[in-house]
């Protein structure tokens, strides 16, 4: 079982749902695992606190240019379509951060003089919590492309965890990292609040679900503050609304200490049971 | 002109409240462009009137001809994002995944596959409250390219405001610290960092700025919902000093920003005598005498 937590705004909840139900499901005895996807700021490991028990190097692969057999014809800059590979009339210039490693300049060269290498774009870590683990997937800065390295810490989840329940916890927004988070999960949970912008911000993230043909329910986050538009939305188009969580001051200040909402506050733990419900009827 | 950049590295600080209500005291002086184009919605704020739209094309995709495919596989061994697969007759192309590198249609020895330009997304130049105009964008469903859409965006806001000789071009960023708040910081005259006191805000704001040092742009922060966590605002505080950076405001726990965009209002038009207004009106006019000193 695999569920992806994503949402089109930022700032609505999913890391604060992600861990807690993690916790929460591990406190119940379920083996589970937490993946933070969110690469350009991954803040799971702040909430969960756990000891660092792996860490391993994340590349992308970009073509390294070997002068030796080169004969700059400039096949490789010619086929490169996102111009990453300029031919000077005496060298061959690689921009690795304009690279997509699709590998036509390596495999089409003539002379095999652009073999791919690995470049580091981050890093893959695994912590190990009381009685769950989190696998954090964190960009290095400066690195524009956050997809390889989604689909990377995907992977690794998938290989060294089976049987046991997946808790991805995706970036903000609509587009390519999003969707790399959310194909390939058995559910996603879309978190919005109750306002015009978390409206706005949902419609498109169902827009983006709807092309993915992916089944996906919405959690309101912040309820009782602001409007009843999200709902009235979510009725109209018949998406099951999981859970609304109250919105409560007492819950913002636990947050902000990177504390656990669940054992302190009951109605927030009342959501936790409905979003467990909800899984388990999944099955 | 000068360009000032809202960003926040972790979303739902406030950043599109903050620039809506710059834009709303700076009025026609100002030309405003919403760089969230993942999740754009400035526009409610300010009352857009979507009016000039214009189609935005980036990328391409590979399309396979069924009748000339003779299924012989080259393409699918030449694709390294796993986005072909063969049927019975021929091979399809799965647009989602498809990157548009053009590997593909290179090894296709019978011509059967052309690379079709994709729509990416709407831009839309409209006009808004306080008699001014912002430029903002929808990415088309499931698109790529939002670091395009973004240059795109800025682009028209910058012509815009040259052409009308504004003073100001207020953008509001896109979160994180990848592609599209790359090109939302570049040939930015300052950053505005919106945090918040939380531990998630000040992890967030060290990794941005790290981005923003690397741009060599001045910046300045604002912190929100501060006394939410006093211990974590001084925190905030003592980084943002050894960083060099001016906190030009300290704004409370407030649910009033969520009624005014219940209303659809800046919190300065909603609740214009309010401490929080005056607090937003006083950074603003720190960040101008700011902007309007250097050189």
């Amino acid at each position: 079982m695999k569920i992806t937590f994503a949402s089109g705004k930022g700032g609505t909840g999913k890391t604060t749902v992600s861990t807690n139900l993690t916790s929460y499901l591990a406190s119940m005895g379920e083996n589970v695992v937490l993946a933070d996807l969110d690469v350009e700021e991954p803040n799971s490991a702040l909430f969960v606190q756990g000891e660092l028990i792996k860490s391993e190097i994340s590349n992308k692969m970009i073509p390294k240019w070997e002068e030796v057999n080169c004969t700059l014809c400039g096949k490789c800059a010619e086929v490169c379509n996102f111009n990453a590979i300029v031919a000077m009339p005496k060298e061959i210039l690689v921009f690795s951060e304009l690279c997509h490693s699709c590998y036509a300049c390596s495999e089409l060269c003539p002379t095999s003089s652009l073999p791919m290498t690995p470049s580091r774009i981050g890093k893959i870590q695994e912590f190990k919590a009381d009685n769950f683990t989190l696998v954090e997937g964190r960009l290095d800065l400066g690195q524009e492309m956050a997809v390889p390295l989604i689909a990377q810490t995907i992977s690794y989840v998938d290989e060294n965890f089976t049987d046991c329940i997946k808790i991805l916890d995706a970036p903000p927004g609509t587009s390519c990292p999003v969707i790399e988070a959310s194909r390939g999960s058995d559910f996603v949970i879309l978190i919005t609040e109750s306002t015009p912008f978390g409206l706005n911000d949902l419609t498109l993230a169902v827009e983006t679900m709807k092309v993915l043909k992916q089944s996906f329910g919405v959690i309101i986050n912040r309820y009782g503050i602001g409007d009843n538009g999200v709902e009235e939305y979510c009725k109209n188009e018949n998406i099951p609304i999981v859970t609304k969580i109250q919105n409560d001051k007492e819950v913002a200040k636990l947050y902000s200490n990177g504390k656990f909402i669940y054992p302190e506050i009951a109605h927030f733990k009342d959501s936790l049971d409905e979003i467990v419900t909800f899984i388990g009827a999944l099955k | 002109m000068r360009e000032v950049v809202v960003i926040s590295g972790k979303g739902g600080t406030g950043k599109t409240s903050l620039s809506a209500a710059f834009s709303y005291l700076e009025g026609s002086n100002a030309i405003v462009s919403d760089c969230d184009v993942d999740a754009a919605n400035m526009h409610l704020l300010l009352d857009a009137n979507f009016k000039n739209q214009s189609d935005f094309f980036s990328g391409e995709i590979a399309i396979i001809d069924e009748d000339t495919c003779t299924n012989c596989g080259d393409c699918f061994e030449a694709c390294h994002f796993d986005a072909i697969t063969q049927t019975d007759d021929f091979h399809v192309v799965d647009p989602i995944s498809c990157e548009g590198c053009y590997y593909c249609f290179r090894v296709c020895e019978h011509d059967s596959i052309v690379m079709q330009t994709q729509k990416a997304g709407d831009v839309f130049i409209s006009d808004i409250k306080n008699s001014t105009q912002m430029v903002h964008a929808k990415l088309g469903f499931a698109a790529e390219n939002s670091g395009k859409l973004v240059a795109k965006v800025k682009s028209e806001a910058k012509m815009l405001a040259l052409k009308a000789d504004k003073e100001f071009v207020i953008t509001d960023g896109s979160p994180g610290i990848g592609c599209p708040v790359i090109s939302s910081l570049s040939g930015a005259a300052l950053v505005v960092l919106v945090t918040e006191a939380t531990v998630s805000g000040l992890h967030d704001l060290k990794r941005v700025q790290e981005l923003v040092k690397t741009f060599n742009i001045e910046a300045v922060c604002i912190i929100n919902k501060y006394d939410l966590n006093l211990q974590m605002t001084q925190n905030i505080e003592e980084f943002l000093e050894s960083e060099n950076i001016k906190v030009v405001a300290k704004l409370p726990y407030d649910d009033t920003f969520t009624k005014a965009l219940a209303e659809a209002k800046p919190i300065v038009e909603y609740s214009q005598s309010s401490s929080l207004s005056h607090l937003v009106k006083d950074s603003w006019e720190d960040i101008k005498t700011i902007i309007r000193n250097q050189k």
